[in-house]
């Protein structure tokens, strides 16, 4: 699988990991483009339907990233993101989705080096696990 | 069926030498509901702005893409375009090809050329599913209110007052002032600040305007700007008020130290404070030794306090001016006398005498009792041996610390402080001394340890900002609060639960129990969105819909690459 291209999709929350990643840009650090970022504002609102329907259907990989704990714009948004994406990776592990296709971590504004070191050892995991095998099934 | 609208911008070399903008275009055209695609060399430039706000006019356009750099600096650019073109505000969508393609695939230009596709792809997605917004508007109550009464909060104070808007100042002590009460002279210039006090007090008590509480602190707090709630505890009684804006200026307090250098059991080992009091009564001594970085850069308290080489550098020329003859010695880690003025005081002591010696935080000087005064062996770092020297006192120069009772105050106004206790404003340099929560301010020692000279220039910045919506009498609320489909509510609660600014509450429409957003008080963070189990739940510009599609978007371009 040589010319496997992940195709995997990033929802960064609007203060942190998004400005974290255009940190990144703005610092010209080079990574894989197979990332393409969804902006929410909190790293909270992400459904867990969302993730569902990317894997289900076939994105190789979400990324959700949010801000460090004690740093949420919203307080406390991302207490609730901590507890939600872990729950969900169990459930899609008992449905058979591989929860590795998953990641959760938290970037903050002034880490762009980070948002560059998530992208691309996420963007590798992938490669390992190779396409999503739901990516050829038509519902 | 909307009329999307896509601009790809080349910003000169910076997404054009990587992206292949004009293929970008052609593949934009073909994309569901898009009237027209274009591309502009710099599309925030008045030229650009100018072709895109034709074309929306010529090509009857309903919404517009643009492809660019980042929403986050440039979107009220674009928003403005469209609002001038007829277009609601609401109806524009940002792809960030530049942060997030050309700029991080540079070498890449291939690939970098299909994300922007696929980017742009998922933004039309999006775009094609937007409605218009209308933002909503508040009143504001033409009060103000500043917690803590030492030289931040008195300046801000006295400056909201001076532009004709009642203040109420709480203070936690009997007396105003707050640490300066202790300290009689402040560098780098030696102004007395009994003065600088009296003044802002006398300011204050003058006026009709101000309301100061004393041995005060907040109970209970609730609203949002425009309309805080404030119940206080005075003394043995509770006053209620109404505020439109809060500045925070609860400062900070020297560390105590604990258990080092002999603080406690050798009675020539002083805090910094202990000093300025001595100085302040006239008593100098002929000999000092300043030990900088007590307990901070260190692991457990790594950040550097910034004021206390400058209050080191102008208590030891306190010494030198009284007492010419005093040897005084400053063992320290580095120095860190920023500014001219202060860069001025080091150069000033340096040659009156004072000698600066380095130490390492693996050799930290050791302090032994003497019986006139304390004596310090430390490691000199140029003649890589311990030598020994004695003082009638050491001092120790220890951080200022966050303030007691921080986390409650943050936990009451719903406002974010950092690991060592210290406020976070909404951003260091966009949004200075603004919380991210409107209608809050902040300023002093609270948000940093400062210098006076910081927190006055803090206070009257905290002032002049809280005063811009009390003098409007209202303001706007971003149209990205969260909405109920009352149809699809099922009453569960579980968004009340969930909103962290109580923001939601359930309530009776058309006789259907369900839950009723305060736009007002919603932030807009859509953590109610992601509870609500029934997608009854929905924030504006951010639909459960509008993220579907640019899912769905990503989706379909994943799989005809996979049959490709």
């Amino acid at each position: 699988m040589t010319d496997f291209k992940p195709s995997i999709l990033a929802f960064c929350c609007n203060w942190c990991s998004y400005a974290g990643a255009d940190l990144a840009g703005v610092s010209r650090l080079q990574m894989p483009p197979n990332v393409h970022v969804i902006r929410v504002m909190c790293s909270a609102s992400v459904k867990p339907e969302y993730v569902i329907k990317a894997v289900t259907q076939g994105i190789d990989g979400v990324l959700v990233l949010g801000c460090h704990i004690g740093d949420c714009h919203y307080l406390t948004g991302n207490h609730r993101t901590a507890k939600r994406i872990p729950l969900l990776q169990k459930i899609l592990d008992e449905a058979g989705i591989d929860s590795r296709r998953i990641k959760l971590d938290w970037v903050s504004a002034a880490e762009g080096e980070k948002y560059q070191k998530v992208v691309t050892e996420f963007v590798e995991e992938i490669r390992r696990l190779g396409p999503n095998p739901l990516r050829e099934v038509r519902f | 069926m909307q009329r999307v609208g896509v601009f790809v911008c080349h910003c000169g070399h910076n997404i054009g030498s990587v992206v292949d903008v004009e293929k970008v275009v052609e593949y934009a055209k073909q994309l569901e509901n898009v009237a027209v695609a274009d591309h502009n060399l710099y599309s925030c430039s008045e030229e650009g702005l100018g072709s895109i706000k034709k074309s929306i006019r010529e090509n009857k356009l309903d919404v517009v893409v643009v492809a660019a750099c980042t929403p986050r600096t440039h979107e009220p650019l674009f928003r403005r375009a469209c609002e001038q073109a007829g277009v609601n505000k609401y109806l524009f969508e940002f792809v960030n090809i530049r942060e997030h393609c050309s700029w991080i695939h540079a070498k890449e230009k291939e690939a970098a050329t299909e994300k922007a596709k696929r980017l742009i792809a998922m933004g039309v997605a999006k775009a094609s599913l937007l409605t218009p917004q209308k933002e909503g508007e508040a009143s504001v109550i033409p009060v103000a209110a500043v917690i803590g009464g030492g030289i931040a909060g008195l300046t801000a104070a006295a400056s909201l007052v001076s532009q004709g808007i009642e203040t109420h100042v709480i203070e936690k002590e009997a007396r105003l002032g707050g640490l300066l009460n202790n300290i009689s002279v402040i560098g780098p210039e030696f102004v007395e600040t009994e003065p600088l006090i009296r003044r802002l007090k006398e300011d204050l008590e003058r006026s009709p305007q101000a309301h100061i509480h004393l041995e005060s602190r907040i109970v209970e707090l609730g609203g949002f700007i425009g309309n805080f709630d404030i119940k206080i505890a005075e003394g043995a009684k509770t006053t209620d008020f109404k505020v439109g804006a809060i500045i925070v200026a609860t400062g900070g307090r020297e560390l105590e130290p604990t258990n080092v250098y002999g603080f406690g059991k050798i009675p020539t080992v002083i805090t910094q404070m202990e000093l300025e009091k001595r100085l302040a009564g006239g008593a100098a001594p002929s000999s000092a030794i300043f030990i900088q970085c007590v307990e901070c850069r260190q692991p457990g308290r790594e950040y550097c306090s910034r004021i206390c080489c400058n209050v080191t550098l102008k208590n030891a020329l306190r010494i030198i001016r009284s007492n010419p003859n005093a040897r005084v010695t400053v063992l320290h880690r580095d120095i860190m006398s920023y500014g001219t003025t202060a860069e001025r005081l080091y150069r000033e002591a340096s040659e009156s005498g004072v000698s600066f010696m380095r130490y390492g935080l693996e050799s930290p000087p050791k302090i032994s009792e003497k019986e006139d005064g304390a004596s310090v062996e430390v490691f000199d770092e140029t003649l890589n041996e311990n030598i020994g020297i004695s003082g009638e006192i050491v001092v120790l120069a220890t951080p200022i610390i966050s303030q007691e009772g921080t986390a409650e105050t943050a936990k009451l106004l719903k406002v974010p402080a950092d690991k060592n206790g210290f406020f976070l404003e909404a951003h260091v340099k966009l949004r200075p001394v603004e919380f991210a929560t409107d209608g809050v301010f902040i300023c002093g020692s609270a948000r940093w340890p400062s210098h006076v000279t910081e927190c006055i220039a803090q206070g009257l910045a905290a002032a002049a900002k809280a005063a811009i919506p009390i003098r409007g009498g209202k303001v706007v609320i971003e149209a990205i609060t969260a909405e109920v489909d009352v149809e699809r509510c099922a009453a569960c609660g579980n968004c009340v639960l969930a909103c962290p600014y109580e923001a939601i509450e359930m309530t009776v429409i058309d006789g259907k129990r369900c839950a009723k957003v305060n736009e007002a008080q919603c932030k807009g963070c859509g953590t109610c969105v992601a509870a609500c189990p029934n997608d009854a739940m929905q924030q504006k510009g951010f639909t459960t819909r509008q993220l579907g599609a640019m899912i769905d978007a990503l989706i379909k371009n994943c799989k005809e690459e996979a049959v490709e």
